[in-house]
């Protein structure tokens, strides 16, 4: 289980990280999804892996339990990620509609006639 | 345990959502209430500064939780300070920003501006390395809302940009929180520190591998090479008292250095001793020489501007590098100092610039008052170039007499002063392109400007910049007692077994 829960945030780092880098924002917003989704299963998986333990003590018998912070952690994460994806969005779609183009990068030609005028 | 220490958070996350909601249409009413709510903050900042006066590291925690489990605030000296620097600053800018009109540019400038202070008072008042994250997702959501303020075409494109570098920025965070956290199972500041040291070297390389990505992460906040190339666009297409309020959010990434990887990762931890200021260090000289080489490059005075606070940010930088109290005390002259300086020009250069229709640094027909917006202007270079008389040259000169050190003096005195001077020459450019050259102009083309004069500058729209002015000459006035203030603060900060005890004391009072 260790080998699938690693590799997975292995790949989905790695295509957050390739997307991340385009230049358009479409594949950006993917690509911070992407890294958003590997870095909270990092985080829940940084309280170690348990199969089938509740994450509270239990006052009855010796039952182990599993880390209940990093679940909390990951609670948090994945609301905050979620609303920052959303107003990604938001701003990426209002850039495209007062650009009329959705490359993220600034195009120096662009300023320069900019400050030309 | 004082109620006063959450009151920072409080107060601006319940009067944010009022002027959202119920204020929204209302501009006066919603300018009112942000006056107030600034004004209290003010205030509470004041009462703050002097319950740490006295040096007792004050808690307050959370639910009443005691300090590992629960999440604790931590008032000592230096967040005290960096409260204070907010809440003086906040000030200034939404003055400003109501002076000139710019908050009725477009919705929410005010609830955003109130959760944008919220976020940064947090920030500096956590006791909580979770806690800080989640107070940085709070000041990066405001000034995404902030950042694109009144819209348009450059400014958007800029934001998208600012935004997509935070969040890849926020997700480092979290991986290095996650690390942090299986390596040593907790995540307050005071428990992390206790607990870091009694790992050795030879295990400690998850220690190693976090504390180099909270670095990055820091170091995105802070504009330091090589992360800085989101900070001239972004600055230059922000609203200019936006980009002044800004000014603080570089000095956030300072503050988290200083804080995190001086008591957590501090001098003498086995697991990180010498790792972090080999790397800071010369980041901090590469980024002293970017800020001077864009002073000298940039067309736009908006850039211009942006590069000298990248400069003076590797100026900062240098200095917290070193990890001693004699630096790290020059190092907060020397931030209080840059804030200051920083808002001052981006204030003035809303002033010009609005009366210069556009920013690029080509001469152009003298505006009204030109005369006064010089002399605000050249003071305020001044100050951010570190010439005497004013604050910037005693910071300036308080780091180069931190930094004796023998393997550091070259690198370190030949950047800070070539720097300096480059900035010089960049500004002095600038001033006389925009305030002499254009004098010469108007004389041969004086009826066909004389159409279109721009309003005169109100004296309301003047007195924030002279605030900040002022705010400069008194710490060059008070350099003695600030100085003294800011070096019991780094004493505060590197009594590393003093913050333990007083944050992981047992609660005995309700």
């Amino acid at each position: 289980m260790e080998f699938l829960v690693a590799s997975a945030i292995g790949a989905m780092t790695a295509g957050g990280v390739y997307l991340l880098l385009r230049l358009r924002t479409f594949p950006v917003i993917l690509g911070l999804a992407l890294l958003s989704y590997a870095v909270n299963v990092f985080l829940f998986s940084s309280g170690r892996l348990a199969i089938d333990m509740s994450p509270i003590l239990s006052k009855y018998g010796e039952a182990s339990y599993t880390d209940p912070l990093p679940q909390a952690l990951v609670l948090t994460a994945i609301v905050i990620s979620f609303g920052m994806t959303a107003v990604l969005v938001m701003i990426s779609l209002g850039a495209y509609l007062e650009a009329d183009s959705d490359e993220i990068d600034i195009d120096q030609a662009d300023l320069d006639e900019d400050a030309a005028k | 345990m004082s109620h006063w220490i959450i009151l920072p958070v409080v107060l601006p996350a319940m009067l944010a959502p009022i002027i959202g909601f119920v204020m929204r249409y209302d501009i006066v009413l919603a300018r009112i209430a942000s006056t107030v709510g600034t004004a209290l903050l003010l205030a509470i900042s004041i009462v703050l500064l002097v319950m740490a006066m006295d040096g007792t590291t004050h808690i307050y925690r959370l639910g009443d939780w005691p300090a590992p489990f629960g999440i604790v605030l931590v008032l000592d000296r230096l967040s005290a300070l960096m409260v204070l620097l907010t809440s003086l600053l906040a000030m200034m800018v939404l003055l400003h920003a109501m002076a000139t009109g710019w908050d009725k540019r477009g919705r929410h400038f005010h609830a955003l501006f109130q959760f944008q202070l919220m976020g940064i008072c947090g920030a500096f008042l956590t006791g909580d390395i979770f806690n800080l994250f989640v107070f940085f997702e709070i000041l990066l959501i405001a000034s995404y809302g902030l950042m694109i303020h009144s819209g348009g075409r450059e400014r958007m494109r800029a934001g998208l940009q600012y935004v997509v570098m935070n969040l890849a920025g926020s997700t480092l965070f979290l991986f290095a929180l996650g690390t942090l956290y299986a390596s040593t199972g907790t995540l307050n500041i005071a428990d992390l520190a206790a607990k870091i040291p009694d790992i050795p070297a030879d295990e400690a390389g998850l220690v190693r591998v976090a504390a180099m990505l909270l670095m990055i992460v820091f170091a995105v906040k802070a504009a330091l090479f090589p992360v800085q190339f989101w900070l001239p666009a972004t600055y230059a297409n922000a609203p200019a008292p936006v980009a002044a309020l800004f000014a603080i959010m570089t000095k956030v990434g300072a503050y988290a250095i200083l804080r995190v990887h001086t008591v957590v990762f501090g001098p003498g931890v086995p697991g990180t001793d010498g790792m972090i200021d080999a790397w800071l260090f010369p980041a901090a000289i590469v980024t002293i020489a970017l800020g001077a080489f864009g002073v000298l490059g940039a067309k736009r005075l908006m850039p211009l501007i942006g590069f000298s606070v990248v400069g003076s940010m590797g100026t900062l930088l240098v200095a917290v590098a070193a990890f001693s109290p004699v630096a790290t005390t020059a190092a907060l002259y020397y931030m209080v100092h840059s804030t200051f300086a920083a808002a001052c020009l981006f204030l003035i250069a809303d002033l010009v610039i609005s009366r210069r229709n556009g920013d690029s640094l080509t001469p152009k027909a003298a505006t009204v008052q030109n005369g006064l917006f010089a002399a605000i202007f050249f003071a305020a270079v001044i100050a951010m170039a570190g010439m005497p008389p004013l604050s910037g040259f005693l910071g300036k000169l308080l780091v180069l007499d931190a930094l004796r050190d023998p393997d550091v003096i070259v690198w370190a005195w030949t950047a800070i002063l070539a720097g300096s001077l480059l900035t010089i020459v960049g500004f002095a450019r600038a001033g006389s392109v925009l305030f002499w050259k254009s004098t010469a102009i108007e004389s041969s083309v004086l009826e066909v400007e004389a159409v279109a004069q721009p309003d005169v500058a109100t004296p309301a729209q003047v007195t924030p910049v002279m605030l900040a002015l002022s705010a400069l000459v008194v710490l060059s006035v008070f350099a003695g007692p600030v100085a003294g203030y800011l070096e019991q603060t780094s004493e505060q900060l590197f009594d590393r077994a003093g913050y333990i005890s007083a944050v992981l004391a047992p609660g005995e009072e309700g």
